[in-house]
């Protein structure tokens, strides 16, 4: 089998790089996410080395990358978990909605994007990045803190509202109706609803169809399942993201546990793939005019979020300390960002151009702003 | 006591309850095994835990045990206090017994003689609630909940040699 050597050698290149870039990161305290959006800005059309050979294989691993993402998001939550969040936290989690979102569809409609593309700056501004704030909470031991529990559950019940939220945005970004988006967003609550049984009637059942001793088995019987789920997911124009959350929700226990494990360094891997692309499909020349207006949306948004932050901590009976914490925890945004702008691509102008460095500076400036409140 | 149970979702579960001097502890248990420990010491911020120690899933089995075995045997005597005609009893396996060697199953011993095997000492170690299939070593302790008769029943049956 004949194998370029330019194709490995400059995949090999950005792996190196990332890692060098992952490395620093971590170092700083960082989550590595911001730098590897840099490192695609630094390849590619316009940056200082362009990959020609490796970017296919870019492009396609990170529609692999998003689909594990959205995967091992869902083998995180259970049902039990989601209802409980459900149940204690919904005004904090409509009170995050409207604070965050109105904002970034504000500066949609000021950019003069179409309805796809405010409604994608709505989302982009919502989300914050339940994977770097988990682990930011877990590496600043607050745990144990009081407001923990409703950062926590905010993020969930946010991770949730983009399962109904992404199929909107797939409909709208191919050209779709509003009824149309509507009518894809009840089948996919409707979707949401049968994950939920499934995974609560007969959740067991179904880990021990897919689950096997050998993790070799165990891997690829749970990655086909969700490719080919997230394909019809994305037949019907519901998102492949949406379909491979659905996946992973269904999936509980320990089948759950060990698909986490094996999947865990696959997810790695693909996701830094997925956010080099989206730093490669944006042009820097394009960004520096933007630069301005993204830092004033991430100035507006960071405030917001702390404010949402705030409320569902003061809804735990969290004191005024305890309060900034939740919300100043809750600043980063992250991978949903990306996936948002992924999905809708290039097609809505100014879009990817505002979102990308938006989305960079809050993935930096957030965790530090989180550490310096104590 | 007081324990309130939170789920922390994607992460685990906090258990947290206040001790005798004020402090507030909270044990974190992470989906994959992990414990994390915090305190919030009396008099401070009630808000905000200083985590005292994580041990992986190993050491807090052995944590558990420590704090566990003295309780159990506790428990058992005031349970046989609480309920007439119930018994507690240690009943050890000689190294020529014939169950030496075999699980636990084997000496079906719940069958034969109604008393109820619900811990088995080894060395300094408690395994608590031993399943049928735990394999039985010669100096074993079984700890033994039943009348009087089957528990003397128990200590027969392990005897045979």
């Amino acid at each position: 089998m004949a194998v370029a050597s330019g194709f490995l050698l400059e995949l090999g290149l950005i792996l190196v790089a990332l890692s060098v870039l992952g490395a620093l990161a971590r170092r700083l305290g960082l989550s590595p996410i911001p730098l590897y959006l840099l490192g695609g800005l630094f390849l590619g059309e316009g940056g200082v080395a362009p990959v020609p050979a490796a970017a296919e294989f870019v492009e396609t691993g990170a529609s692999i990358g998003v689909v594990l993402l959205l995967l091992t998001l869902g083998l995180e939550f259970s049902v039990g978990e989601f209802s409980e969040s459900l149940r204690r936290h919904l005004p904090s989690a409509a009170v995050d909605l409207a604070l965050n979102a109105i904002p970034g569809a504000l500066a949609g409609w000021l950019l003069g994007l179409d309805a796809t593309g405010i409604v994608a700056m709505a989302g982009v501004t919502y989300i914050s990045s339940s994977g770097v704030i988990a682990r930011l909470l877990s590496d600043l031991r607050r745990l144990g803190n009081r407001e923990t529990p409703a950062v926590l559950s905010v993020l969930v019940l946010e991770d949730f509202a983009m399962a109904a939220y992404l199929p909107v945005l797939s409909v709208m970004a191919s050209g779709g109706t509003w009824q149309q988006a509507l009518h894809w967003m009840a089948i996919a609550l409707g979707a949401l609803t049968f994950a939920f049984l499934l995974s609560y009637r007969w959740g067991d059942y179904l880990g021990r169809a897919l689950g096997h001793p050998e993790d070799e088995q165990l891997l690829l019987r749970i990655m086909g399942l969700t490719l080919i789920v997230a394909a019809v997911a994305e037949h019907l124009h519901a998102s492949a993201a949406v379909g491979a959350f659905l996946v992973g929700l269904t999936l509980t226990g320990q089948t759950a546990d060990r698909a986490r494990a094996v999947l865990g360094p696959l997810r790695d891997l693909f996701a830094a793939v997925f956010f080099v692309a989206i730093g490669l499909s944006v042009d820097p020349s394009d960004l520096l005019p933007m630069l301005p207006f993204a830092l004033a949306l991430a100035a507006v948004t960071a405030a917001t979020k702390v404010l949402a932050g705030a409320y569902a901590a003061r809804r735990e009976g969290a004191g005024r300390s305890g309060q900034l914490r939740a919300g100043t925890a809750l600043i980063a945004r992250g991978e949903f960002s990306l996936v948002i702008i992924g999905l809708v691509g290039t097609g809505a102008g100014a879009l990817a151009a505002v979102a990308t460095p938006y989305v960079f500076i809050l993935a930096i400036i957030g965790p530090l702003i989180a550490r310096l409140v104590r | 006591m007081d324990v309130r149970e939170t789920l922390l979702p994607g992460v685990g579960l906090r258990y947290e309850f206040d001790n005798t001097d004020g402090d507030r502890i909270a044990v974190i248990t992470h989906r994959g095994g992990d414990v994390e420990v915090f305190v919030s010491p009396a008099a401070t911020d009630p808000d905000r835990a200083r985590r005292v120690f994580r041990l992986t899933e190993r050491e807090a089995e052995a944590m558990a045990q420590i704090l566990g075995a003295p309780r159990m045997v506790e428990r058992f005597a005031d349970l046989s206090k609480q309920v007439p005609g119930l018994d507690a009893g240690q009943v050890e396996i000689g190294p020529d017994s014939r169950y030496a060697g075999q699980p636990l199953g084997d000496t079906k011993a719940r069958t034969r003689t109604g008393a109820s095997i619900v811990a088995i000492v080894r060395g300094d170690q408690v395994l608590a609630s031993p399943g049928p299939e735990e394999v039985l070593h010669p100096h074993d302790v079984l700890v033994v909940i039943g009348t009087e008769d089957g528990i003397a029943g128990v200590r027969q049956l392990v005897s045979r040699a």
